[in-house]
């Protein structure tokens, strides 16, 4: 592996993170659509907004995280997808507005049935936004994109026989690996019966990506066979079969309310296909242009795996710590504790000294405008900078706001 | 149809995204710091009220960060969907400016989620903790991006050649660049300026109506205080960032001014209309531009007439977009005064409706200013992408359809503010969930 493939390794890895955890959202609105009427209907719809609570928002940065990485390391390569592929991204883009929005609206709801509105309207796009993203993958593995601002045909570069294949196996794979997390929740809350039906979900859903998956083995034959060659021979096939197998371990183990094993290998029968598809179609990144070729010149390629190596050393613990305390059921329902102390002010509560705060701030608020405004060098207006944001952290105690309250 | 045919809608459709963008950015940036100084308060005084205060802030904020989540996913989408020409060439010398950015709104994300659910859940040191990454990422988020927005004003750190970036040095051209910081400053300011009075604004209109408990006194004082303090500071800010703007970009400047030609001793006009190279119907300030810019009363400004007629950006609404700014900001930074200069002789919140009022008006200015400000800066760079290298139809997508896509993206996001209104109302109208379980405060050692 060479410098100018690395940054494309983090990307690949950050779609198999997005695909399985903010994968696992989409499928929690795609069992909220089918959820159906009726007071067990209900408590699916509301189990599945449970679920996704604390983390919902850290899963969906993961997107972000693909793209940035893709723009900054292959930017023309970047360029090309985008805007060949913009229908099916703007597709993708429209979901993923409608999802987050009725993430935020659901906090405020006090019916059922304004929950059933928002969620009909919005699980909707939970099933339209991985297809988009699957349907854009088949277009990069079938080759229809090629290298340039729009060249390549609006319709057919997404709209072709690989491109819904993999659109269709995105929302299965998102609907599997969601019906898993859920009933593993419901195991951990002990609700056997919530558990029970996550669980036929799970499995029903784990057949049909299954078998969508083997289809999709026989349209890529036809359809890219470039693609075929490499998932058949090599690693691309050892890749294959990994991910034939995790994906049969999970099914087994969901089967067997092993839970907590199945949250390793369904994560893992997604990162095996996914790097499949990457080992297949290596060393190209589209037609015409390798890896190598698309990469940015070198000092950026370092910046950038400078950055993803710091901000993974930064945010690896802090993520474990969130599902930590999600998984461990520290989130789960049930009245927060009462912070106690009591209510009005303190008797013993002094204004504190806010004259000498003023001073200060009045002070800092000249040397900011003689510094910042009537100088003209660099160092100067640094400093002008320090003394106008030090004049407004005097200037909160100077006014004392909390004093104001009890007047 | 060319790709320059859908400039004009491509343009729109990012100018609509970042309208409803921003906004929330700056309750990215100063609502998780403001939420965590009520619950210092709380921490220090043991006041029940604080607790509560910051418990029901920290419900708005997730939803705002959810919204705010995906709206900003759509811009960084939009770098691809409408200027692919833009990120396909430079993407090597900006894109590190949100690769970073990434990690920052992970971590904002992270911390938003273990602080919100954990309320009552972690003890509350832990709690407080988590907080501080959430609000140092709501502010080196914002830095990352604007400095993308500083290098594009001012870009440095590579080499053209055959239309090829050669050369790039990537940290250099964003953190080495001495453009950015004032934007930072500016946009930071404005961030508390924008939350300080939409929270005191929602409070004054309770006010209004009646409600007015020592809650929301405490609710009104708290943020209002730091807008207050943060709008006049603000407009030495912006002066500061017009006479980097008059040095690093003079046609931006003479935009602002309506200043057609080169001009020694030049005036400042307010108000009026900017046609055939000068201002008609304004007020005119004799060499107070000169003095403003360059700190001398008789020094030269270069007007619009110093590069050729297709390097000028439209003057009209890059001129109106800085008045509003300038003229909304000063309102609000007078306001501020008038309460401080207030609070400092009577040592209490004002009597009369009208200041409750103008509060209720403050919020809204706000953002008006806000827009107007980035309209500025952003309008005001045009015909350029990147200051004086690409030019905006050089960045512009091939792919068609751009006008339907603006179409639909703007009922969609007309759908999203209902939306966010709808819960804002409803979160202020709900209790929060009852406490009834015993109190578990070890807070002894933080007295």
């Amino acid at each position: 592996m060479s410098l100018a493939e690395l940054p494309l390794l983090f990307a690949l890895i950050g779609l198999v993170l997005y695909t399985v955890l903010g994968g696992a959202d989409f499928g929690a609105g795609f069992w909220q659509l089918t959820a159906g009427r009726g007071s067990n209907a209900e408590r699916i719809r509301e189990y599945a907004h449970h679920a996704i609570g604390p983390v919902w928002e850290a899963n969906h940065v993961w997107l972000i995280f693909v793209l940035t990485v893709v723009w900054t390391a292959y930017p023309v390569a970047f360029g090309s997808i985008a805007s060949t592929l913009s229908a099916p991204l703007f597709l993708a883009a429209i979901g993923i507005i409608l999802r987050g929005t009725a993430y935020a609206l659901y906090s405020g709801v006090q019916t059922a049935r304004e929950g059933r509105r928002i969620d009909t309207v919005f699980a909707l796009s939970s099933i339209l936004t991985p297809f988009a993203l699957g349907t854009m993958v088949g277009g990069i593995a079938s080759y229809r994109v090629p290298v340039g601002n729009a060249q390549g045909n609006p319709v057919s570069s997404w709209l072709n026989p690989t491109s819904i294949l993999l659109g269709a196996l995105a929302v299965a794979v998102a609907a599997f690996l969601s019906s898993a997390y859920l009933s593993a929740d419901a195991h951990r809350q002990g609700d056997a019966g919530l558990e029970q039906q996550f669980r036929w979900r799970a499995l029903g859903a784990g057949v049909v990506s299954g078998a969508v998956a083997l289809a999709g083995l026989a349209v890529v034959r036809i359809d890219s066979p470039t693609i075929y060659h490499g998932l058949t021979s090599g690693a691309g096939l050892v890749a294959v079969i990994c991910s034939a197998l995790a994906g049969l371990a999970t099914l087994a183990l969901v089967g067997l309310h092993r839970f907590g094993p199945a949250r390793y290998t369904a994560p893992l029968a997604v990162a095996a296909i996914i790097a499949g598809w990457a080992l297949a179609q290596r060393p190209d990144f589209l037609p015409g242009l390798t890896i190598t070729q698309a990469a940015a010149p070198r000092a950026t390629l370092i910046a950038v795996t400078v950055a993803v190596l710091a901000g993974a050393v930064l945010l690896f613990p802090a993520l474990a710590l969130l599902f930590q305390l999600q998984l461990r059921g520290r989130f789960d329902p049930g009245p927060p504790a009462a912070p106690g102390g009591h209510t009005g002010p303190p008797p013993d509560r002094r204004p504190g000294k806010p004259r000498l705060y003023a001073i200060a701030a009045g002070g800092c608020l000249l040397a900011g405008f003689g510094l910042l405004t009537i100088a003209d060098a660099g160092w100067a207006h640094a400093a002008g900078v320090i003394c106008l944001l030090a004049a407004i952290a005097f200037g909160v105690p100077a006014t004392a706001p909390t004093t104001l309250a009890d007047t | 149809m060319s790709s320059s045919d859908y400039l004009v809608a491509a343009r729109q459709m990012q100018a609509l995204s970042f309208a409803v963008h921003i906004p929330l950015v700056c309750f990215g940036i100063a609502f998780p710091a403001i939420i965590l100084f009520v619950e210092w308060l709380w921490l220090r005084t043991g006041d029940e009220l604080y607790w509560t205060l910051a418990r029901r802030w920290s419900r708005v904020l997730v939803a705002l960060f959810a919204v705010g989540v995906v709206t900003g996913t759509i811009l960084s989408f939009e770098m691809g969907l409408l200027w692919p020409g833009f990120t396909g060439t430079f993407g090597s010398v900006f894109g590190l400016g949100f690769a970073i950015e990434g990690f920052s709104f992970f971590a904002e994300a992270i911390f938003a989620g273990i602080y919100v659910y954990g309320w009552g859940r972690l003890s509350p040191r832990a709690h407080f903790a988590a907080g501080i990454p959430m609000a140092v990422a709501g502010f080196t988020g914002s830095l990352t991006v604007i400095s993308v927005n500083g290098w594009m004003n001012h870009p440095t750190g590579f080499t053209m050649r055959d239309g090829q970036v050669v050369e790039v040095r990537p940290v250099e051209a964003l953190f080495g660049n001495s453009y950015f910081w004032h934007e930072l400053l500016h946009m930071y300011l404005a961030g508390y300026m924008v939350t300080g009075f939409l929270l005191a604004g929602a409070y004054a209109v309770g006010r209004l109506r009646g409600r007015w408990g020592r809650y929301e006194r405490t609710a009104l004082a708290i943020p209002l205080t730091i807008a207050a303090l943060a709008a006049p500071v603000q407009i030495l800010v912006g002066d500061w960032a017009a006479r980097a703007v008059a040095t690093a970009q003079p046609v931006k400047l003479a935009a602002l001014e309506g200043l057609g030609t080169s001009t020694a001793g030049a005036p400042v006009h307010l108000l009026g209309w900017y046609t055939h190279g000068e201002v008609h119907y304004g007020i005119a300030i004799p060499r107070l531009l000169s003095l403003l810019a360059s700190h001398n009363p008789s020094a030269v400004v270069p007007g619009l007439d110093s590069v050729p007629a297709d390097s000028v950006p439209p003057v009209n609404v890059v001129r109106i977009a800085f008045q509003l700014m300038v003229g909304v900001g000063s309102l609000l930074a007078a306001l501020g005064v008038v309460f401080l200069i207030f609070q400092a002789r009577r040592h209490r919140l004002p009597k009369t409706r009208w200041f409750y009022r103008a509060l209720v008006a403050a919020g809204p200015l706000a953002v008006l200013a806000l827009l107007a400000g980035w309209t500025t800066t952003e309008v005001g760079r045009q015909p350029w992408v990147v200051y004086g290298v690409m030019r905006t139809a050089e960045a512009v997508t091939g792919a068609g359809g751009i006008p339907v896509g603006y179409a639909v993206l703007a009922l969609v996001y007309i759908g999203v503010v209902a939306a966010v209104i709808w819960i804002l109302r409803r979160l202020a109208s709900t209790p929060l969930a009852p406490l009834d379980t015993p109190p578990a405060r070890t807070m002894t050692g933080l007295r």
